[in-house]
């Protein structure tokens, strides 16, 4: 039964919650502010939330020096292209951990779950060899494969616990009708777990849209996503705090706004199966 | 239909001939993220004008980023660039170990001998010139004129440690926010331990004596770490332990360090109105020495390197010498002035009576040819570099080192504990490495 909240216990709890929204946005908002400051007031002593010449020129000379479309087309076709691959492969393995697991199907999800413990640095020389040996360095596809390899634990254990939520009885009366494997994924058990894919669709994208380790490594022209994009602008020794902002507020402004979108969507499905 | 035959093939050929003397060579140059190398990219044009023929693909990254690419890829021969930008610190080491192509050939119009001898010297390794200087740097003392004629004191070009610690006593007013001396108190080797090193040659100290053993237990190095605490301690910043380049540079642009000791690279920044209001009463010396014949000035150049794994070594060559060429000195001046001229890497620019003109052109020049790479204590050393040394296991080694100083600044350590665990850390470096049998 709920419980009945009271009018000031509710009004606290709001206004925790917008406290707590600040301090988590606040790092982005004082990146969006700068962005439109002078390079002398974005490193102004003591630092100021508001300036008085507020200036579009960041923006002007970021777009003038770097081929901005290039990059995003680069982070559009790596981020889906990975998370798409990934789902392929990772539905059916899903799909045999959460229906036909076998004696150590617990054991492969926690060893799966353990390669994200690795520190990426740690392959680093091994797997830019493997893609030097490839040809793979600086090409989509390679890119795809590895932000694909990289993130695949995280789609299956998504995945197999939206699965398991499903009961088995339907799909063994979809294979009782005749349905094969095949038929099973893709028509009975695909359409119940939407909700689920498609959080765990846009969590990759974000997460692979995101990442600036591989992708700046394994990157110089042709493949150079967003990540690489920013890392141009920044400089330790140099005052263009207010150019790097602008750099990184164009590269975070369409995945914060799909995200903004598709909120719903990815709270639903994040917590699908939290409560029974 | 022979004639045909003969003038169809006669025209494919002809095609293909057009198309190969056509053919575009694109080199990729990996770069940092700092204003002369921005500047250069803006001046493409002239380039390509030049050398119609060769495509320019630039990699931009953050100094760190670009080490670690760039390191990851010449070390396993991905040939993913054709030129590097590379600092004083590698050459040497990636030279020795083949991974440059060398420089010797480039063409007449290059004029290798205009090329300052203390920094044509960091680049070369066994007579091969390995990388082309596109800017040079030292170390110099920048400070306000205003406030050393306010608290009634004069700093000599080139002053002593005591003079610095006279005059940086004498000019703080932490009431009015004005900090008498700012230096760099960020941990990393680029950072604090690049001032650090400085501040050791010019005390009689040296990280390793001829038989590659820490020296932190000697008491030039007490000498050293005493003075440099207590120094930022009364006259610093608050939270001078989190100050590096940038920070101090800020600091001093917006007129709140009386004097600072840091790139004489920066001093364009320092003497231009548009980026500070005390541009017209900066003053520049040399950095301090102890009377023991070293200053504690540094040596660095970006430069631009071939790796040996380049299949575009004729293209990058053609670049390296428009980019690092008198002309492009000229260019440069000619379209934003000398004073935006890359500084620090030929001699006829300081020769130029326009650029000699400028407040900080003579000071730079000075503190440039005070640096002594191959000499660079007072004591002998087993190894070359002055605010370094040029050995692989450095960056690591200096960096945790300058984690323990930085802490030590912090008042988190006293100095004779940050000295201690420096050694000890250093030894077991050092004997793990080899250096020490």
């Amino acid at each position: 039964m709920a419980r009945a909240t009271s009018p000031r216990r509710k009004a606290l709890t709001t206004l925790a919650a917008w406290s707590v929204a600040l301090v988590i946005f606040f790092p982005v908002l004082w990146m969006i502010l700068t962005s439109f400051k002078t390079e002398p007031s974005a490193v102004a002593m003591p630092p100021q939330l508001f300036t008085a010449d507020w200036t579009l020129e960041n923006y002007a000379e970021v777009w003038q020096r770097s081929d901005y479309p290039r990059f995003f087309w680069n982070s559009v076709v790596l981020s889906l292209g990975s998370t798409l691959l990934g789902l392929a492969v990772a539905i059916p393995a899903a799909w045999a951990m959460a229906f036909v697991p076998g004696k150590r199907t617990k054991d492969l999800l926690m060893w799966m779950l353990s390669t994200k413990m690795m520190p990426a640095v740690a392959v680093m020389i091994p797997l830019y060899l493997v893609f030097l040996k490839l040809k793979l360095i600086d090409t989509h596809i390679g890119l795809v494969l590895a932000l694909m390899l990289m993130n695949l634990p995280i789609i299956v254990w998504m995945l197999y616990t939206y699965f398991k939520e499903i009961p088995s009885e339907i799909l063994e009366a979809a294979r009782m009708d005749g349905a094969g494997v095949f038929k099973e994924i893709a028509y009975v058990l695909t359409p119940m777990a939407l909700p689920g894919i498609a959080s765990t669709l846009l969590l990759n994208v974000i997460l692979a849209w995101n990442e600036a380790f591989w992708t700046i490594i394994l990157t110089t022209t042709k493949a150079a996503p967003l990540s690489a994009f920013i890392a141009s602008f920044s400089a330790p020794q140099g005052l263009f705090y207010a150019k790097l902002s602008a750099a990184s507020t164009m590269a975070i402004a369409p995945i914060l706004i799909l995200g903004w979108f598709s909120q719903k969507q990815l709270v639903r499905g994040l917590t699908f199966g939290a409560v029974k | 239909m022979k004639m045909t035959q003969r003038a169809l093939l006669g025209a494919t050929v002809s095609l293909a001939l057009c198309g190969a003397a056509m053919a575009e060579t694109t080199i990729t140059v990996a770069t940092v993220n700092n204003g002369d190398m921005v500047r250069m990219q803006g001046l493409m044009d002239d380039f390509y004008a030049k050398h119609p023929d060769i495509k320019v693909e630039w990699v931009t990254l953050e100094e760190n980023v670009l080490r670690q690419n760039v390191t990851t890829d010449i070390a396993t021969g991905g040939g993913q660039y054709d030129v590097i930008t590379i600092g004083t610190y590698e050459v040497p080491i990636w030279g020795k170990q083949g991974w440059l192509e060398s420089l010797n050939d480039l063409p007449a119009d290059y004029d290798v001998d205009d090329l300052l001898p203390a920094i044509r010297g960091g680049l070369t390794v066994d007579g091969n010139l390995y990388a082309s200087p596109f800017y040079g740097e030292s170390s110099f003392v920048n400070y306000r004129k205003d406030l050393a004629e306010k608290a009634g004191i004069t700093i000599s070009d080139a002053p002593t440690w005591d003079e610095i610690k006279a005059a940086a006593a004498a000019m703080t007013d932490t009431e009015a926010g004005i900090y008498g001396i700012c230096l760099r108190g960020k941990a990393g080797w680029g950072e604090n331990m690049a001032f650090l090193t400085t501040m050791a040659n010019s005390y009689g100290a040296r990280w390793f004596d001829e038989n590659w053993v820490p020296q932190f237990d000697q008491p030039e190095w007490k000498a050293v770490m005493t003075d440099y605490v207590e120094l930022l301690t009364k006259y610093g910043p608050p939270g001078a332990s989190n100050n590096g380049y940038n920070e101090n540079l800020t600091l001093s642009l917006q007129g709140k360090c009386a004097m600072r000791m840091d790139a004489t690279v920066s001093a364009g920044a320092l003497t231009d109105p548009a980026q500070s209001e005390f541009a017209d009463k900066v003053g520049f010396a040399l950095a301090p020495d102890a009377g023991l014949g070293k200053r504690a000035n540094w040596l660095w150049a970006w430069s631009l390197a071939i790796p040996a794994s380049s299949d575009a070594k004729e293209a990058s060559k053609t670049f390296i010498n428009w980019a690092t060429n008198k002309d492009y000195l000229a260019l440069v001046a000619s379209k934003e002035g000398w004073r935006n001229a890359p500084p620090g890497t030929r001699t006829s620019l300081y020769a130029n009576a326009e650029y000699a003109a400028l407040p900080f052109a003579k000071m730079t020049i000075d503190s440039i040819n005070a640096a002594d790479p191959t000499n660079p204590t007072v004591k002998p050393v087993p190894y070359v570099g002055v605010q370094f040394v040029a050995i692989p296991e450095f960056a690591g080694l200096a960096t945790s080192v300058g984690e323990i100083f930085s802490a030590a600044l912090a008042g988190q350590k006293t100095v004779d504990e940050a000295l201690a665990e420096a050694q000890a850390l250093s030894v077991s470096e050092m004997t793990a490495a080899g250096y020490i049998k």
